[in-house]
């Protein structure tokens, strides 16, 4: 019987992991500006944006192939690459950066594409292949780039971490700025939107998509996919190449916010393993076939907004790493409280 | 549907379990020769194959041997173990901290208590290992992070923890005995034990496994423990090594100790693979190393080298079934 | 065949032929389905049927021969492109996924799409449509597949095939969960998709289904198509003779004649658990073979998993030899002293470890008997070995050949032995013939009764009747959970089962068929 109620009842359980992440988020950072001296001002919104921005990329970049059943070990990694590429070439005239942000965009899915390759062609398990093509990302980023450096223009890097009013400023339309029709979005974060648009018109169109489908398919049943007439390979490889894509643009934005570029191994590991937190938080399933990348966005939030809340709260440094332990555990453990309430053990191995 | 004819596999005088080792032995010959070219095109001199250098070499690797041989426990499950880097740490922190007699057991303890930690989350809260251990990774770290202030700790290992690291019995580096001793253990139990069999049950299909009457929730425990307690052993030893324990003393060893056991053929899924195949492994990524820093290449070629090297040996040997149904 | 038959005919296969390595799947096999006819594939397991079945929707290559659809000569690269050409194969194992939406599973391969991205709404009523056609429009298409009932979701199997408007439909066991009232909804749409001109294959191993669908039916044998025949032309045994290639002289081993009340070996007092049972008071006694009867789906497997240490939260008492004993988790199950046995339901994902060796398999449950302390004595375990391949007659290589290389009929064998090797006490079987051809059942049936006769208690649940009657000395139908009827002796029949099953008073059933 589908009746209106019926129908909203099933979605909001089938969506119960996205709306408790959001939840999450909203009641974390609630927190957080409720108890900052200069909370909810634009000021600190736009610099918790900036922060927030690159694992949001990485780990909506990690939700593809998590999706798909498999893990991606060299996001960070494909990101360190695209940040240390965007640092020799994001300068120059406005052609010369349109170029190079092509070129670094083009980098992060040629990154993913060769990941999808190497899983699909050579039918190896994505866990491993991404920690051998980790491997190799990282070298060539170490090669582009040995020691930290480079040069990003000055102005695209004000107008991207600002909010609205001053990319306007720097690039002089709406009045620089003061144009009436722009008033109510000339306070907003750009980071953030920037975040909302990857998120609705590069993930939902392809969610939406039938290779989109086909990638939720291939990871709750791969076997049926292929009974099904699914283009396997295809999708595979396009949750790949999208990853890849996804994590150059986090890379890409880390090089104007940091003005620079540097092939740092330990941050790179340090994106990856958030990623993964990021996408359990979130609500994905690491099992594959259920989830989605705006639950990890709001993962990455989540994970963020819990430094923010050490910071204001002046938590010793030194418990900071064991409380974001314990949080991490605490966060993937809610998902034993459904291991208590089966009644048939079958019903726990899938 | 009702009833599959696979592909009968063919006979191959070699089975499908020993190939990779046979390769991966033959990926050590072939680095071992190449290395050996370079060093008498350049030095004159075959270094490489010189005793006091493999056995050196042993040495350095044995650390990550029984890493990786504790890691092949989990990994054999269909599982894996992602607190290694600071069960290493917080093993070695925690054994130069007590000292005396008790230095090298507490090690192994710690490492022991982690495994516990990880395998009742995995086998009791069904909790998936990968993001289970990350998160005791993180914990672990944390609360090193608080007990210590942040700073390598100041106490020094024990002269015990030291020999095992780098003396030598009878000649061979007493690290290299202690590797041997634990891949003695390995061999034996996953060949001639009731447990290892369990093991390779429980990663092939853990459902049939639990429906013949294995005690599945015990088998994971016990693995990961043995796991935690490779790991624990690795710390004290390479606090021994090093003289003293060191904040992130681990990270170095959780990549690689993944790499050598999936080089060596165990299937990534669980439930095929030989010990054999991941002590090949071991040396030949230690190996790799070694040639790598004689030839002087930059941090950049290794990295790439290495993962090149990883995709290679797994596209000749490594390559899954075909889904067809 | 007759030439004119070939040239009518939708989809015509000639000299196909198929071989697995050393295996001859197929031989040379010349086979035609017309439009407009329903067509039943007979046959034992490893006769053929469903690599047939696997060539015509695409998932194979045939190594030789033709395949032609209206006439014309066709190569199919994979299911995707059979689906093209309009054929269309409903599997035993569903291709379903599981955590997308019933809209989305009906949809699958083509949904309708706007502005290149998938219209939901059109998709919606499609789906809404295709599952009133089988008569299934309590299910709501935003649920996930998931978290439906097997028979719904064979239903939503069914919708999604119809939903293509195939212009050659095959089902493979496609009704196996389904109750009567289902598979009469569904045999329904089958014949209105026949009179509008669809051909339609079916497997099936149900006789009383054939016989109320099939227009017309061909055996094989060995890889072998041996005779097609219209429906009712042949005679059950003789359609068995055709499929085992020999006569077959008793059905079912003779069962013991009556005796005392044999001691009862395992018990039950008041089971309960969850909605699926309800206070279950169940004696088995020793050497007695005890059917459970019903309708599908009302709580015999639980019971079975109960008595197996499966189910959690279990109510009531379970009594062995007399003593009562704790049951929470198989291992407690083997336990020596309690020594009960569960021949699983599915013997791919519970009763074996494919990708095992066929040796590993057989002393899966022995571990602790071949052990000395934590050690494996290997000559204890080769013995083990090759008593359980012999006991039971397994037809394989080498032990060390992996599982998923026999056939199922000696894989199920397998499971069987891994088992014996246990001297259990009582045996459990959850449908254990089910998908297993002729020749193997018989076998089966023998060693059931010749372990009942060593002492074991057996607890049997199947949904062929023939088999319940034939095989058990008692048989307990249940409904809703409850134990309605129990039946012993020439008490049992068709009649009186089906009339339990059903709930309906005996008495006032007995005027009305079966």
């Amino acid at each position: 019987m589908s009746g209106g109620f019926a129908d909203l009842r099933i979605r909001v359980r089938q969506s119960a992991g996205l709306l408790t992440a959001i939840g999450l988020c909203a009641a974390l950072y609630l927190f957080y500006n409720l108890n900052h001296p200069r909370g909810f001002s634009s000021a600190v919104l736009i610099q918790n944006s900036n922060e927030a921005f690159a694992l949001a990329m990485v780990a909506m970049a990690q939700t593809l192939p998590v999706l798909l059943g498999g893990i991606d070990l060299s996001v960070g990694a494909v990101l360190t690459l695209v940040n240390v590429a965007a640092s020799h070439v994001m300068n120059g005239g406005p052609l010369d950066m349109a170029l190079g942000a092509a070129l670094c965009m083009g980098l992060g899915a040629a990154c993913g594409f060769m990941n999808g390759c190497v899983v699909v062609y050579g039918r190896i398990q994505p866990i491993i292949a991404t920690l051998a093509t980790g491997a190799i990302y990282m070298g060539v980023a170490l090669f582009l780039r040995p020691s930290p450096g480079g040069n990003v223009d000055a102005d695209l890097s004000w107008a991207m971490t600002n909010d609205l009013f001053e990319m306007a400023a720097t690039y002089g339309f709406a009045a620089n700025g003061e144009a009436a029709w722009f008033r109510p979005f000339a306070a907003l974060p750009t980071p953030l939107i920037l975040m909302a648009a990857v998120a609705a018109l590069v993930w939902l169109p392809f969610a939406r998509s039938v290779t989109g489908r086909t990638v939720y398919a291939i990871g709750s049943n791969e076997g049926a996919a292929y009974m099904s007439g699914l283009p396997i390979a295809r999708a595979k490889l396009a949750a790949f190449t999208l990853g890849g894509f996804l994590a150059g643009l986090g890379g890409l934005f880390l090089a104007l916010q940091t003005s620079s570029g540097a092939a740092d191994v330990p941050q790179a590991g340090a994106y990856t393993l958030n990623s993964l937190a990021a996408v359990v938080i979130g609500g994905t399933s690491l099992l594959g076939g259920v989830g989605s990348a705006v639950g990890s966005l709001f993962g990455a939030l989540v994970l963020r907004a819990i430094s923010f809340n050490f910071r204001i709260f002046e938590v010793d440094p030194l418990l900071q790493p064991l409380i974001e332990g314990m949080v991490l555990l605490a966060a993937v453990s809610l998902g034993a409280v459904r291991v208590l309430r089966v009644r048939n053990t079958l019903d726990l191995f899938r | 549907m009702t009833d599959a004819v696979q592909d009968a596999a063919p006979r191959r005088r070699l089975s499908p379990e020993d190939r990779p080792v046979v390769i991966a032995a033959g990926f050590v010959l072939a680095i071992l020769a190449l290395g050996t070219a370079y060093t008498l095109w350049t030095q004159g001199a075959a270094t490489l194959l010189a005793p006091a250098y493999l056995l050196q070499q042993l040495q350095v690797g044995s650390f990550l041997g029984i890493v990786a041989a504790g890691m092949m426990l989990v990994i054999l499950l269909g599982h894996i173990d992602l607190s290694v880097p600071w069960t290493i740490a917080a093993s070695a922190m925690t054994a130069t901290a007590v000292g005396g007699p008790f230095a090298v057991p507490v090690g192994l303890a710690v490492g022991m208590g982690i495994g516990l930690i990880n395998g009742c989350g995995v086998a009791y809260l069904r909790i998936p290992s990968m993001i289970f251990t990350l998160g005791v990774n993180a914990v672990a770290q944390g609360v090193m992070v608080a007990q210590t202030g942040g700073f390598a700790p100041q106490t020094a290992a024990t002269p015990l923890m030291q020999y095992l690291a780098v003396g030598k019995i009878a000649g061979l580096p007493a690290a290299v005995f202690v590797w041997g001793v634990v891949s003695l253990g390995m061999v034996v139990l996953l060949g001639r034990t009731a447990m290892g069999r369990a093991i390779y049950m429980i990663g092939a299909r853990e459902a049939a496994a639990y429906l013949a009457g294995v005690p599945t929730r015990r088998v994971i425990v016990a693995s990961f423990m043995l796991c935690g307690a490779a790991s624990g052993l690795a710390g004290t030893l390479l606090a021994g090594y090093s003289t003293k324990a060191y904040q992130g003393m681990g990270d170095a060893y959780l990549l690689p100790a993944i790499a050598a056991v999936v080089i060596g053929g165990t299937h990534i899924l669980g439930g095929r693979g030989r010990y054999l195949g991941t002590l090949v492994g071991v040396i030949l990524i230690v190996l790799l190393n070694s040639v790598l820093s004689i030839m002087q290449m930059p941090e950049a070629a290794r990295q790439v080298i290495y993962g090149s090297v990883i995709i290679a040996m797994l596209l000749v040997y490594g390559r899954n079934d075909k889904v067809t149904q | 065949m007759a030439e004119a038959s070939q040239r009518a005919a939708r989809i015509a296969l000639a000299g196909v032929s198929k071989r697995y390595g050393g295996v001859t799947a197929l031989d040379g096999v010349d086979f035609a389905c017309s439009g407009g006819s329903i067509h039943a594939v007979l046959g034992e397991n490893g006769a053929g049927k469903s690599t047939l079945i696997k060539i015509i929707s695409g998932v194979v290559r045939p190594d030789a021969g033709e395949i032609a659809l209206e006439g014309r000569a066709m190569r199919f690269a994979d299911p995707a492109s059979a689906n093209a050409a309009g054929i269309v194969c409903i599997f035993q194992e569903l291709s379903l996924v599981p955590d997308l939406t019933v809209a989305d599973n009906i949809c699958l391969a083509d949904p309708p799409r706007r502005f290149g991205l998938i219209d939901r709404r059109a998709q919606r009523r499609r789906a809404e449509a295709a599952l009133a056609a089988v008569g299934c429009e309590d299910v709501n298409p935003l649920l996930r597949v998931r978290d439906l009932a097997l028979s719904r979701r064979q239903l939503v199997e069914i919708a999604k095939a119809l939903a293509r408007d195939p212009k050659v439909l095959i089902l493979d066991e496609a009704t196996s969960a389904l109750t009567a009232a289902d598979v009469d909804k569904v045999f329904d749409v089958l014949r209105a998709r026949r009179d509008a001109g669809c051909a339609i294959i079916t497997i099936s191993h149900r006789m009383h289904e054939i016989e109320a669908i099939a227009d017309r039916c061909s055996v094989f044998r060995n890889g072998r198509h041996i005779e097609t025949f219209a429906q009712g032309a042949r005679g059950p045994s003789e359609i068995v003779r055709m499929m085992i290639g020999r006569e077959i002289s008793a059905h079912f081993p003779p069962k013991p004649q009556k005796r005392d009340r044999p001691a009862p070996m395992l018990e039950t007092r008041g089971l309960s658990w969850e909605h699926s049972l309800s206070a279950i008071d169940l004696t088995v006694g020793r050497g007695e073979i005890m059917g459970l009867g019903g309708l599908d789906g009302q709580g015999q497997k639980e019971l079975l998993l109960a008595l197996f240490g499966v189910l959690r939260g279990v109510r009531g008492d379970v009594l062995i030899d007399g003593r009562p004993v704790a049951l929470t988790s198989p291992t407690d199950a083997k336990r020596p002293g309690v020594d009960i046995a569960l021949i699983p339901e599915d013997r791919k994902t519970e009763g074996l470890l494919l990708g095992m060796s066929i040796a590993d398999n057989l002393l899966a449950a022995s571990l602790d008997r071949i052990s000395r302390g934590p050690f494996i004595d290997r000559a204890a375990a080769a013995r083990a070995v090759e008593d359980g391949v012999r006991a039971m007659q397994i037809k394989i290589g080498a032990p060390s050949d992996a599982v998923a290389t026999l056939s199922g009929g000696n894989q199920q064998k397998v499971v069987i032995a891994k088992w014996l090797m246990t001297r259990p006490r009582v045996i459990l079987l959850n449908d254990p013939t089910r998908g297993i051809d002729v020749g193997t059942k018989q076998e089966i049936y023998r060693l059931l009764r010749q372990l009942a006769d060593e002492g074991a208690a057996i607890l049997f649940y199947t949904t062929d009747y023939e088999e319940l009657i034939g095989c058990c000395d008692r048989m307990a139908v249940m409904y809703d959970g409850r134990i309605v009827r129990e039946l012993e002796g020439a008490a049992m029949t068709e009649h009186a089962i089906i009339a339990s099953a059903l709930n309906i008073d005996a008495q006032a059933a007995s005027g009305a068929r079966a």
